[in-house]
């Protein structure tokens, strides 16, 4: 278990409060200005070398994201843009940062503007953390007041206006474009991509987006350097993070731990053990619902890390860890999933719009036992017609829980349905618009 | 997709008053020059706050000539996010989350009592006219599951008693306390923490 000196977050439970005050004791915003002092390129490289991977579900190295920035500033200005738009189905620890962590929030948009070369950060929040909302723009309006923010932020001599901007309810503005294009008050629709972000994004302009997580873990790696956070968790796959352990455990919580923790451990020291016995579970979500899940056997030695859940044919995601008992019907929960996603398709890309509907409609058939067995296959053929097929990756999302239900639990589909619709006598039915049903061999 | 379609009966105009006027113009400061559209979203919210939790079209109307942009694109905006209520809704409005990680934690017991106090169907406005339900996808607080947002606060870890008693005291008109309702403390692991002991009740 992570030692609790290297837990970067000290008041995940807001045992000693959020304000400035309580924040400057954890050590925020000390010495801010020396870590600006040693200027643009040690910050980045000391990032690269800490191998820091976004948190906010693809693991992109956020070194390198920040070295795509244009190096001079032109005639358009940077901006940084924090992703806080957390909707991913069990997910919730950028709220826990931004009630009671907001300060690290604040201070590594100050060392992040500083080191891409932004004056100006928007917060994207999702529109139902309002509450939590507040409590960061309280935060923030402390730190201007102490002179943290503003006008020669910190005493860096660098200045920084921060900005909330509120969702309201679309899961897509999570993808970075749409989020781009909710901030300019249109309608949540991804861009293609390239152009990219860093070159062009908000407005037009050179444009950094990161995760709330990624973006409060800088000034602590900073301080304590590179070194010691590449020293946590296994090579590329450094550091800590914050794990959201939900589904049917006895204690769900959120939890920081190192990099490469065996999922038992997290399921049985922290959650408090599965529902009914490590004997009852039957599934785990591993990276928030859009990452195929995991069944039993492989759960026993499975490691939480970017590459080893890739091994899986998983990911880590935003390590939103969903652990489903065998009490649950997994069909049904998966087609909840699926209903989820035909919910918030953004509508743009046909593949996706249309497909997401066919295959939550499948499956709710499917959990009930009314699909025929010739449409499981359809099913795995629909999600590989969507994979690939759109503008973002909400396609991936969307059709990636449907493939590791497949994947791994295709025999309790064909258990429960074993409808067989095809007409074997030869039977001419002109009208019957499912003529590719008609055996054509009989 | 959602589908969401404007309310039949309109009202014939839309003002904001002296508060929302002035809230509209800082959030409008908030954005470049010739960005003003950016304030779009938030401008929403301001007219749903004054227009008892709902927006009608002659609000819309109302924004666009405020920021200066076409009609469609606010309509756009509007019936694209599902937070803006589009027809009117309860003083207090009810959002249960449904989604996976709440599901399988007895989220439908949420739902039943839902129907039980306010009304069989989602989006009715109860019989007093003061509350309507519906269900919602994920609202980010799986840890807590189930749980359910009142307006702007989450009420969490939930089961179906401690659902109706809550919604007895919207019904009576009284704000009940948000948070979890385990007696739990925010995210912590409830009875089984193992970190950061030392700054535990500190």
């Amino acid at each position: 278990m992570l030692k609790d000196q290297d837990r970067i977050f000290q008041n995940l439970y807001n045992d000693l409060g959020p304000d400035l005050t309580s924040s400057q004791k954890r050590g925020d915003w000390v010495n801010t200005k020396e870590i600006t002092d040693k200027g643009r390129d040690w910050i980045i490289n000391e990032i690269k070398d800490s191998q820091l991977r976004g948190r906010g579900g693809a693991g992109f190295p956020t070194g390198l994201k920040w070295s795509f920035a244009p190096k001079e500033v032109g005639s358009r200005p940077h901006y940084l843009v924090i992703n806080g738009d957390e909707s991913e189905p069990g997910t919730c620890k950028d709220r826990d940062i931004l009630r009671f962590e907001p300060h690290k929030l604040i201070e590594g948009c100050l060392i992040a503007s500083y080191a891409i070369q932004a004056h100006v950060c928007y917060i994207y929040i999702r529109g139902e953390y309002f509450v939590d909302g507040q409590k960061l723009q309280a935060a923030i309006d402390e730190a201007y007041e102490k002179k943290l923010l503003g006008k020669n932020a910190a005493g860096t001599g660098w200045d920084l206006d921060i900005y909330i901007h509120y969702g309201a309810g679309a899961y897509i503005c999570g993808e970075e474009t749409a989020l781009l294009e909710s901030i300019e008050g249109k309608k949540g629709q991804p861009r293609l991509k390239p152009p990219f972000p860093a070159l062009i994004g908000l407005y037009g302009c050179p444009t950094i987006i990161n995760n709330v997580e990624t973006i409060a873990v800088v000034p602590t790696i900073l301080r304590r350097g590179g070194k010691w956070f590449a020293s946590l968790g296994r090579e590329k796959n450094t550091g800590t993070k914050i794990f959201c352990i939900s589904g049917n455990v006895n204690n769900p919580c959120n939890v920081e731990e190192e990099m490469n923790i065996p999922l038992k451990d997290l399921i049985e020291v922290h959650a408090g053990g599965v529902i009914g016995g490590w004997d009852n579970l039957q599934a785990v979500i591993p990276g928030g619902s859009s990452m195929p899940l995991i069944p039993k056997d492989k759960c026993e030695t499975l490691n939480m890390d970017f590459d080893s859940l890739v091994a899986e044919k998983s990911g880590l995601g935003t390590a939103g860890v969903v652990v489903i008992n065998k009490d649950q019907d997994i069909i049904q929960c998966m087609a909840r999933i699926a209903r989820f996603y035909k919910h918030e398709s953004c509508g743009q890309c046909t593949p996706c719009r249309e497909g997401s509907g066919w295959m939550w409609r499948m499956l709710e058939r499917m959990a009930k036992g009314e699909a025929s067995k010739d449409e499981i296959d359809m099913l795995g053929d629909v999600t590989k017609q969507i994979e690939g097929h759109t503008i973002c990756a909400f396609g991936e999302g969307s059709s990636w829980p449907v493939q590791g239900l497949l994947r791994h639990f295709k025999d309790e589909i064909k258990k429960r349905n074993k409808f067989d619709p095809i007409i074997k006598e030869k039977k001419n039915i002109p009208y019957l618009v499912d003529q590719h049903l008609l055996d054509k061999n009989a | 997709m959602s589908l969401r379609r404007p309310a039949k009966n309109q009202p014939e105009n839309f003002e904001f008053n002296l508060s929302s006027l002035e809230a509209a113009k800082s959030i409008v400061a908030k954005y470049p020059e010739g960005k003003q559209q950016s304030a779009v979203m938030a401008l929403l919210y301001i007219a749903q706050k004054q227009n008892d939790n709902w927006i009608p079209l002659a609000a819309m109307k109302y924004i666009a000539k405020f920021l200066n942009m076409p009609y469609i694109k606010v309509y756009e905006v509007a019936t694209f996010y599902s937070m803006y209520n589009l027809s009117p809704v309860g003083k207090y409005f009810v959002q249960v989350c449904t989604t996976t990680p709440c599901m399988i934690r007895g989220a439908n017991k949420l739902v039943e009592a839902c129907k039980e106090k306010i009304s069989e169907d989602e989006s009715v406005l109860s019989n007093d006219k003061s509350c309507s339900w519906m269900e919602v996808e994920c609202l980010g607080a799986c840890v807590n599951a189930p749980m359910m947002q009142i307006n702007d606060d989450y009420y969490e870890d939930l089961d179906k008693e401690k659902t109706l008693k809550i919604l007895d005291k919207i019904l009576n008109g009284e704000k009940p306390t948000p948070g979890s309702y385990r007696g739990r403390i925010n995210n912590e692991p409830e009875n089984n923490r193992k970190t950061l002991m030392d700054l535990k009740n500190a």
